[in-house]
């Protein structure tokens, strides 16, 4: 059944058109359950076409998450001799990053500074028709329905996302104080979930928020300074290789679950021009 | 390793605080040049596979590492929050390694081995090091120096953390340093590849064989020597607070290939977790135990009080922790907490619509030292539990439940690490080592890191040493072929029962017996139980079993079905283990043999050691095989916390 665009699954309904009737406000049912219909894209390959599938989901328990929810919808369609959806999804409670899907256009869905597997269903209303898709960003190939491949953001990291340091080859912890306002700033941004929400939301699939969370994180502690303008240049121009440019729209950090801020893009775009230039000097070219 | 059918833990001589300074003397070493001779396999990038594959490659060995996530950064390791233990002493509070070593064999209650111990309490203080210095954010002071906590019950403030995302921090630093590794090209990285059996030849470990999660292609992969660090097997409880895809089956395919599984009975539940919404929870998930420091726990006197909370007046109200141990409280630690709380549900005592949990209530904290307060303590916590169950918690109490969070269980290994099958090794989680019966809190990431940054990459070389020059298995060598040719049929084998029940159906019935049974309070007529029961649910999963889909491609359904496979195995031996284990100690309680008082009651005559269950290929049980332990450091004392 996957890739059939735009048929629907469940008795004959015809195919919704509309994004959710959601309005930002809590209408529960007084039942405590919502009666939903969600749009799903379906795709059995990264050649393969791929096109929404309309499923009907009656009675749904408003203290679900929307990862629960395609739980369900998979063991009805298995039930019904059908192949479930196909969709990444691991701790279930907001930190590993694993979990992804563009609910009703937005990533991650509309809740504020919150993962789709900790998004629950008491936040949409009943009568929704929920669009659901995978992040969708050239870097990042649907690799079957929902899941997509984000190993672009793998290469970005080993390009210098570290601080090199041997095991067993340091000295006590003690011995390098940290700042504490350093140290509070490198963590804001150390606390990104590397789920690509970022990407998904930017109308220009840039990773320049992913990728200025991890060099601020390094470069504003004394650790991170001996490749500060190495790693910077390296993991900068390792992300365009994958990913479009920045137009300070702001959606990355709007669709956050982790509100990393924007303020890191302007860090890294400093320390890329410095980079530049301290490079060519410490190269001799200058 | 196993001689004469005894087993040998190679534990080295000497005296404890110096076993292992001088074992690491006498252990052969592989010189610089050679090490680029051997090839390792690393299974799992969580704490301990990543810092070992990170570490192994930094000293010259040819690494390939495996994930079956699409990112080494997805490990389960990424969702501890509390902290790290380690014996620095910043405090100034007289910690120290024996005191550090002392409390993790004591908390353990009594049934881990003493030389284990010792060594983890001693590299504590290099995993902090290293870890600062890779750049973890940990929290600091004013002044720029790490900051410690207490945790856990201990009597000293030993525990690093780095807000409550401390496990998310050291994963990212471990994943930061294989991540260089390969760039660098020491590692070969194996993403969205789950291992499904190990290779042997001539009794060594020499492979492993892979699927690939995407493509479907099963294949072989030969190395000098294999490490398994998959993580533990809490999910047999279906409902837990790990991962969803946490499972045992790496371990499990190497105990079917002599690999013997210790302790499978030793399960960690953990107090404070939101209880179950509907038959459809998918998972459970960890409110921080701090909360019991503010919190009182109670639930109504009367059975089945449907009235909410704040209609429920104060004489009516059951605070029973407070009531049965007044000298700790709310604060008893995690077993006896949880035990209680089964208790009163049990009595029909419970509250929220499914009437499975207990109240846990911060009004009088509210009270006396205001909203804000409790905010700027709790707040993330509060928010995160609105955030779930919909509930106000500064309004009206939480409500928990304990759920099984960590397994103390798993690979027998030797002081090397290495399990009964020579070559293969296992370390984290995945092994059974350090924590005895009861693992204290804060001292998981400390274990996964000790035995990847420290102890195996020592340890690994010894045994190494002597096999330079030889060559490591070719992949169509014919036990390789074989063994990809019985992971295709099994593979097939799934997909073609064609039955009636999804995978999930079968793992959450089979959650739900362990947990009925071989949960929190195991008694013998219950674990019997429990031996009729699972093989009746194994039977039906083999008949009525339907995985859609092909092996062709990505597809959930056929890795799970896989892996529930081997939880019903799994589940069977954790209630022979626990039916054998006649006594109750740490997270094993045995209703059987408690104190009057209700408490734990160890056997030391009869227990004190590990049991070792070898696999046998026929239907026959596994044989228990056992290690004693020795006591000769920290005297056998009988917990008390009344």
């Amino acid at each position: 059944m996957s890739g059939t665009n735009g048929q629907s699954q469940h008795n004959g309904q015809s195919q919704h058109n509309g994004q959710s009737q959601h309005n930002g406000q809590s209408q529960q049912s007084q039942s405590g359950t919502l009666n939903l219909t969600l749009r799903i894209w379906r795709q059995d390959g990264p050649d393969a076409k791929g096109g929404f599938v309309t499923f009907d989901a009656p009675g749904v328990s408003e203290d679900m998450s929307f990862l629960e929810l395609l739980d369900i919808i998979n063991e009805r369609l298995i039930d019904e001799g059908g192949v479930p959806i196909e969709f990444d999804h691991d701790c279930r409670e907001g930190i590993c990053g694993t979990c992804s899907l563009m609910i009703n256009g937005r990533a991650h869905g509309h809740e504020v500074a919150t993962t789709t597997c900790q998004l629950h269903m008491r936040k949409f209303s009943d009568g929704d028709v929920i669009t659901v898709e995978p992040f969708r960003a050239k870097a990042f190939p649907v690799v079957r329905d929902l899941v997509v491949d984000r190993s672009s953001f793998d290469r970005i990291i080993e390009a210098g996302g570290y601080i090199s340091v041997n095991t067993g080859a340091v000295g006590d912890a003690n011995l390098t104080p940290v700042p504490k306002e350093a140290s509070d700033t490198s963590f804001d941004a150390a606390a990104c979930i590397g789920c690509g929400a970022c990407v998904a939301a930017c109308p220009n699939s840039a990773a320049q928020l992913f990728t200025s969370a991890k060099l601020a994180h390094l470069n504003l502690i004394p650790q991170g300074q001996p490749q500060r303008w190495e790693r910077t240049e390296s993991m900068v121009e390792t992300m365009e290789q994958f990913f479009g440019s920045c137009t300070n729209h702001g959606e990355c950090t709007e669709a956050c679950p982790k509100e990393i801020s924007l303020d890191f893009i302007a860090f890294m775009n400093r320390d890329y021009v410095k980079a530049k230039i301290k490079n060519r000097k410490l190269a001799g070219q200058n | 390793m196993v001689m004469n059918g005894v087993l040998d833990a190679r534990v080295p001589d000497g005296t404890m605080a110096n076993k292992w300074t001088d074992h690491k003397f006498s252990m052969k070493l592989v010189n610089p040049n050679n090490k680029r001779r051997f090839e390792i396999i690393v299974v799992g990038t969580g704490l301990a596979g990543a810092s070992a594959a990170a570490s192994l490659s930094e000293l010259g060995y040819r690494v390939k590492a495996f994930t079956f996530h699409d990112s080494p950064r997805r490990a389960h390791s990424i969702a501890a929050q509390g902290g790290i233990n380690a014996a620095k002493n910043y405090t100034n509070d007289g910690d120290s390694v024996h005191r550090l070593f002392y409390d993790t064999v004591k908390g353990g209650d009594y049934r881990s081995r003493e030389a284990n111990v010792h060594r983890l309490a001693e590299v504590s203080l290099n995993i902090i090091d290293q870890c600062a210095a890779q750049g973890v954010p940990f929290a600091r002071e004013y002044g720029g120096l790490l900051d410690n906590r207490s945790f856990g019950g201990a009597q000293v403030s030993r525990t690093f953390y780095a807000r409550g995302q401390t496990g998310q921090q050291l994963l990212l630093g471990a994943y930061q340093a294989l991540a260089k590794q390969v760039a660098a090209g020491g590692v070969e990285l194996y993403t969205r590849t789950e291992m499904l059996d190990l290779i042997t030849k001539d009794g060594r470990a020499c492979g492993i064989v892979t699927r690939d999660l995407v493509s479907g292609e099963i294949e072989a992969h030969t190395a000098h020597a294999v490490v398994l660090a998959t993580g533990g097997y809490g999910n047999v409880y279906y409902l837990s607070t790990n991962a969803m895809a946490c499972n045992v089956t790496a371990a499990w395919r190497a105990h079917r290939r002599g690999a013997f599984f210790a302790n499978a009975c030793y399960t960690q539940i953990h107090p404070t977790c939101i209880p179950a919404s509907d038959e459809f929870q998918s998972k459970l998930t960890l409110m921080s135990e701090s909360l019991r420091n503010d919190g009182r726990i109670w639930v109504p006197s009367q059975m089945d009080d449907a009235r909410p909370a704040g209609q429920i007046p104060e004489p009516e109200r059951d605070y029973y922790l407070e009531r049965k141990y007044p000298a700790f409280g709310n604060l008893v630690p995690r077993d006896v907490a949880s035990r209680n709380a089964k208790t009163v549900v049990d009595q029909g005592k419970g509250v929220g619509p499914l009437r499975n949990g207990v109240y846990l209530d911060f009004s009088e904290v509210i009270g006396r030292e205001g909203k804000d307060a409790v905010a700027a303590k709790y707040g993330n916590l509060f928010d995160m539990y609105e955030r779930i169950t919909g509930e106000n918690p500064y309004a009206g109490p939480m409500r928990i439940y304990p759920a099984t969070h960590y397994t103390m269980g798993g690979l027998w290994v030797d002081y090397h690490l290495m399990t009964t099958v020579p070559g293969c090794y296992s370390i984290g989680e995945a092994n059974f080592s350090d924590h005895g019966a009861n693992r204290l809190g804060a001292s998981a990431l400390m274990q996964g890191l000790a035995d990847g940054y420290f102890v195996l990459p020592y340890t690994i070389g010894d045994d190494l040493a002597a096999r330079l020059g030889e060559p490591v298995v070719p992949t169509d060598d014919p036990v390789c072929s074989q063994a990809v040719a019985e992971v295709t049929d099994a593979t097939e084998r799934f997909l073609s029962i064609g039955g009636t029940r999804s995978v999930d159906w079968f793992h959450r019935e089979l959650g739900k017996i362990v947990w009925d049974y071989i949960g929190m309070e195991r008694t013998s007529a219950g674990l019997e139980k429990a031996l009729s029961e699972i093989p009746a649910l194994e039977a039906e999963f083999w008949a009525d079993l339907r995985v859609p889909g092909s092996g062709a491609n990505l597809n959930q359904s056929l890795e799970k079905a896989g892996r529930v496979a081997d939880f019903f195995e799994l589940a069977t031996l954790m209630a022979r283990d626990a039916l054998v284990r006649e006594e109750s100690c740490g997270g094993h309680f045995r209703a059987e043999h408690q104190t009057p008082e209700g408490e734990a009651q160890r056997d030391d005559e009869n227990f004190a050691h590990v049991a070792a269950w070898e696999w046998h290929d026929t239907d026959t049980v596994q044989t228990r095989h056992t290690e004693e332990l020795s006591f000769d450091e920290v005297a056998l004392t009988q917990r008390s916390y009344k």
